[in-house]
């Protein structure tokens, strides 16, 4: 392949894997902070996207649709949290997978009821519905290097956190021991509740960047919970660094594998997962 | 843990029991024409309670979440549909040893892999490889991609020329599968009172004690792993020949997750109520495909009233009602009772483990 | 080295990033005896019984069973070659009755699993090793009660009963008396002390006066170094020792 094709798809994998990076962070944060896997994180993101499209189509304009469908996102989460997970943070991994897999069932079928089991499209919004020249026969969309952009910028975000605020230390010292956090007097209850809305806000958000780039469609929150899942084991549970390497790699092994090997291409992220872990089966970054 | 449970539990399985095997008798009387689409759907529930039983040995008795089981069970069903001849039945007398030898090497091979995990790691690297080989058959051609593919003829029990179980006959089929599964039975109650079954029981409680008493705690959990891998194959098997075909669904994670409600809904850890639970996820899910198309809404909401309010299951119903509590609860502690020594494994007595 | 020595350990150290947990540690144990280990908190004294017990590798040194390097093996292996371990918080399996907890304890070392299936007769002998040790831990009233129901002495006793079961050469047990009652505690001493005949004991307790009473020998440790080691006697007259403990006990009081 040519060199432009090369970085087309070498920008695509980036721009992939750093959407998957968000929504990774926030399923490995809940999960290591929280010890709660949560199956229905994959159904955040769908309805992100679905807000999304359902509120562009009100609105008229994709970043009113953004800024609208935000507080709706965490605000389920919040009632999520509060209903449900309460009962399951002293309870086995066994439960939280039942009943977030309950949750799975309904939240997908509540997406049907209310927007149909077709296929939608968003547009991609202005100003960033264009292309641009990068180098003499290299054209890219200027909405995913936004996209990257964005990514990019959380990613930041989440690392200065984590590196350089009080919250970033509580919420580092609580993935390596909770009764710790709570004997130093930390409200646990409130920081669950805070990261549980960034983890649900950051995935929502995910699938409200994404919908101009893919197909809208039913049980796409499944496919995006199972390649999180192996961004996650690949990367190590409770590291943002983890989850950031680990969908790179996953977000590049995607793109070029559906280029260079297509018949084994959807196998390509489970081989590298076994791979790791044959050699460190707590992840790269545990 | 010591597997035994109150005679009343013998009683009532025994009964059903009894009442499922004389279904020729009474199911015209009751379904009227009904009879044989009933006979179809009861036989299709004893498969997945072969298949629920399995995955038990893994989830209730050694703690071991599995969210891939579905991968054996697509295994044994596409073994059955890629192995049969094209033009004449298969024999199970090779049949049968091919789809167990068949999943005991990718069982062994993946448990190779997935053991050396932990806790909520478990959990997401059985679901990923289900998911891998469920998209690596999907996308192929030998397996006949999303379409699944059909069996012709299902395979002959027969000695020679005589024919011992009429494998096509509906009726011949069901007791055919209501003996595979207390045979399958049987086998798991003997092997969770063996001192194998001693030995998961301790992996379940305390590996980390086993560890230090000595046990390879890794090598019997990946026997156990191969087994229950066999028998949900054995399940799959019998399932592609109830329905006549393999198809990719079989391998997919709804299914490892449908699996998981049955456990629930029945009571893991207890074998028994793996039973009970296929039969009630199959009667709910009747149920509520009859009463709306949007039925996958009301079966989530029973998943999650039933880990809210009835972990244990019905098996834990039948084993520690709720009234039998209440007259005993002046000399016990409330929630202390449900340690005693027939108590389900359920939820595990000491904070969870995470690594 | 003499041939009654059992464990002995050459430089041992471990260091966790910048702390060193356990510093350059000489000491040995010979057979039949009672070798006590007491320090203050922090001293080291559990990093070395997780060092003994394999549970976690040294960073450098040597730890000698009978003559053979063992550093750096499993605590699976570790168990297998003969020594058992209690530990310091109550390790048992909460849900087994106490019967099955020693008959696990019992079965590795007596053939294993299959040992069982192969001879009705090693299941036997299994049974009766089990039997046999609650009964000289005073359990076997409590044969059949399921362990978490238990009191929290009687499951500490229970741990002892596990290690027994195992026909260790070498028990190392770590605060066996723990939040353990006067009566309790004399009762597990009176135990430990019948056990020397057969057995070669090491014990981390902060119990004085069942330490003085019952050990041998004592090494003494501090902030992951020995400060002293010697008979009991010569332990109790040693003025440095009586600086570290009654020394700070007096800042303490102060304070």
């Amino acid at each position: 392949m040519d060199l432009a094709f090369f970085s087309v798809q070498l920008l695509n994998g980036l721009q992939y894997g750093l959407l998957l990076f968000l929504i990774a962070s926030g399923l490995t944060l809940i999960f290591g902070i929280m010890g709660i896997i949560n199956l229905a994180h994959g159904a955040m993101y769908m309805i992100g996207a679905y807000l999304a499209y359902d509120l562009t189509l009100r609105l008229g304009n994709f970043w009113l649709a953004i800024l609208a469908a935000i507080p709706i996102a965490i605000a389920l989460g919040l009632i999520i949290e509060r209903l449900f997970l309460d009962t399951l943070y002293k309870r086995d991994h066994l439960y939280q997978v039942l009943l977030t897999f309950g949750l799975i069932l309904v939240l997908n079928e509540a997406q049907r009821i209310i927007w149909g089991g077709d296929v939608h499209r968003v547009a991609v919004p202005a100003p960033f519905d264009a292309s641009i020249q990068l180098t003499d026969n290299l054209q890219y969309s200027v909405y995913r290097l936004f996209v990257m952009g964005v990514c990019l910028a959380l990613a930041g975000v989440i690392y200065w956190v984590m590196r350089h605020t009080r919250l970033g230390i509580i919420i580092r010292a609580g993935a390596v021991n909770r009764d710790m956090v709570e004997g130093l007097g930390i409200n646990v209850r409130t920081l669950f509740t805070l990261i549980f809305s960034i983890g649900v806000a950051l995935t929502a958000f995910a699938g409200m960047i994404a919908a101009p780039l893919t197909s809208i469609a039913p049980g796409m929150g499944d496919s995006i919970l199972i390649t999180c899942f192996v961004v996650v084991v690949i990367g190590g549970i409770g590291s943002i660094k983890g989850a950031f390497w680990g969908a790179i790699i996953i977000g590049m092994a995607t793109t070029f594998g559906a280029v260079l090997i297509p018949s084994l291409a959807s196998m390509v992220i489970y081989l590298i997962m076994a791979a790791v872990l044959l050699v460190k089966p707590r992840g790269l970054f545990a | 843990m010591l597997h035994r449970y109150p005679k009343r539990v013998a009683l009532i399985m025994l009964m059903l029991t009894a009442l499922v095997a004389a279904f020729p008798l009474w199911g015209e009387a009751v379904f009227g024409n009904q009879a044989n689409f009933m006979l179809e759907k009861l036989t299709l529930m004893l498969i997945l309670a072969l298949f629920a039983m399995s995955l038990d040995l893994l989830v209730g008795i050694v703690g071991l979440v599995s969210l891939g089981h579905a991968l054996f069970f697509g295994l044994g069903a596409y073994t059955l549909a890629l192995a049969s001849p094209d033009f004449s039945p298969a024999s199970m007398w090779w049949m049968l040893p091919l789809v167990m030898g068949v999943s005991a090497c990718v069982g062994l091979v993946i448990g190779i892999l997935v053991i050396r995990t932990k806790g909520i790691f478990f959990i997401m690297t059985t679901l990923a490889f289900g998911q891998m080989l469920y998209y690596f058959i999907s996308t192929s051609q030998f397996a006949g991609g999303t379409d699944g593919v059909f069996i012709m003829f299902r395979p002959s029990l027969a000695l020679g020329e005589r024919t011992l179980v009429d494998l096509d006959n509906p009726y011949s089929f069901f007791y055919f599968c209501l003996g595979m599964l207390l045979l399958g039975y049987f086998f798991l109650r003997w092997l969770t009172r063996s001192y194998f079954g001693q030995v998961l029981d301790g992996i379940h409680d305390n590996e980390h004690r086993m560890q230090a008493l000595g046990y390879a705690t890794s090598g019997y959990k990946l026997v156990a792993f191969v087994i229950a891998g066999v028998m949900a194959a054995i399940a799959g098997m019998l399932a592609a020949m109830q329905y006549g075909f393999a198809n990719p669904a079989q391998l997919g994670w709804h299914t490892s997750g449908e699996v998981l409600m049955m456990l629930i809904l029945g009571g893991m850890g207890t074998i028994f109520g793996p039973i009970l639970g296929a039969f009630a996820y199959e009667i709910l899910l009747y149920i509520y495909e009859h009463a709306t198309t949007h039925w996958p809404i009301l079966m989530g909401l029973t998943i999650i009233v039933a880990v809210l309010v009835l972990p244990r299951g019905i098996a834990g119903l039948i084993i520690a009602p709720p009234w039998h509590r209440k007259r005993q609860a002046a000399p016990e502690a409330a929630s202390e009772h449900e340690k005693a020594p027939v108590a389900l494994s359920a939820q595990p007595a000491t904070p969870r483990k995470e690594n | 080295m003499s041939d009654d020595t059992v464990l002995a350990t050459h430089g041992l150290t471990r260091r966790f990033g910048g702390l060193v947990a356990v510093n350059e540690v000489e000491f040995d144990v010979k057979a039949h005896e009672i070798h006590a280990i007491l320090g203050p908190n922090g001293a080291g004294k559990s990093t070395l019984i997780n060092l003994l017990s394999g549970e976690i590798p040294p960073s450098e040194g040597q730890v000698l069973y009978r003559g053979q390097p063992i550093q750096g093996k499993s605590a699976r292996q570790i168990a297998r070659l003969g020594i058992g371990r209690s530990h310091q918080k109550t390790n048992i399996f909460p849900r087994l009755s106490c019967l099955q907890n020693c008959e696990l304890a019992a079965r590795i070392h007596m053939g294993g699993v299959f040992g069982s299936w192969r001879s009705r007769q090693t299941a036997r002998q299994v049974s009766e090793r089990a039997q046999e040790v609650l009964d000289t831990c005073q359990l076997n009233h409590r044969a059949n009660t399921t362990a978490s129901d238990m009191s929290y002495g009687e499951q500490r006793q229970l741990q002892i009963a596990m290690v027994l079961a195992t026909a260790p050469t070498l028990m190392l047990l770590d605060e066996p008396m723990a939040g353990m009652g006067r009566e309790e505690t004399a009762q597990v001493t009176e135990l430990l002390a019948s056990l020397t005949d057969s057995y070669t004991l090491v014990l981390i307790e902060h119990d004085m006066d069942s330490v003085f009473r019952l050990a041998d020998r004592i090494t003494v440790m501090v902030d992951g170094c020995v400060l002293e080691s010697g008979p009991t006697e010569q332990i109790r007259t040693s003025e440095k020792v009586r600086d570290v403990y009654l020394g700070r006990h007096e800042e303490g009081a102060t304070a």
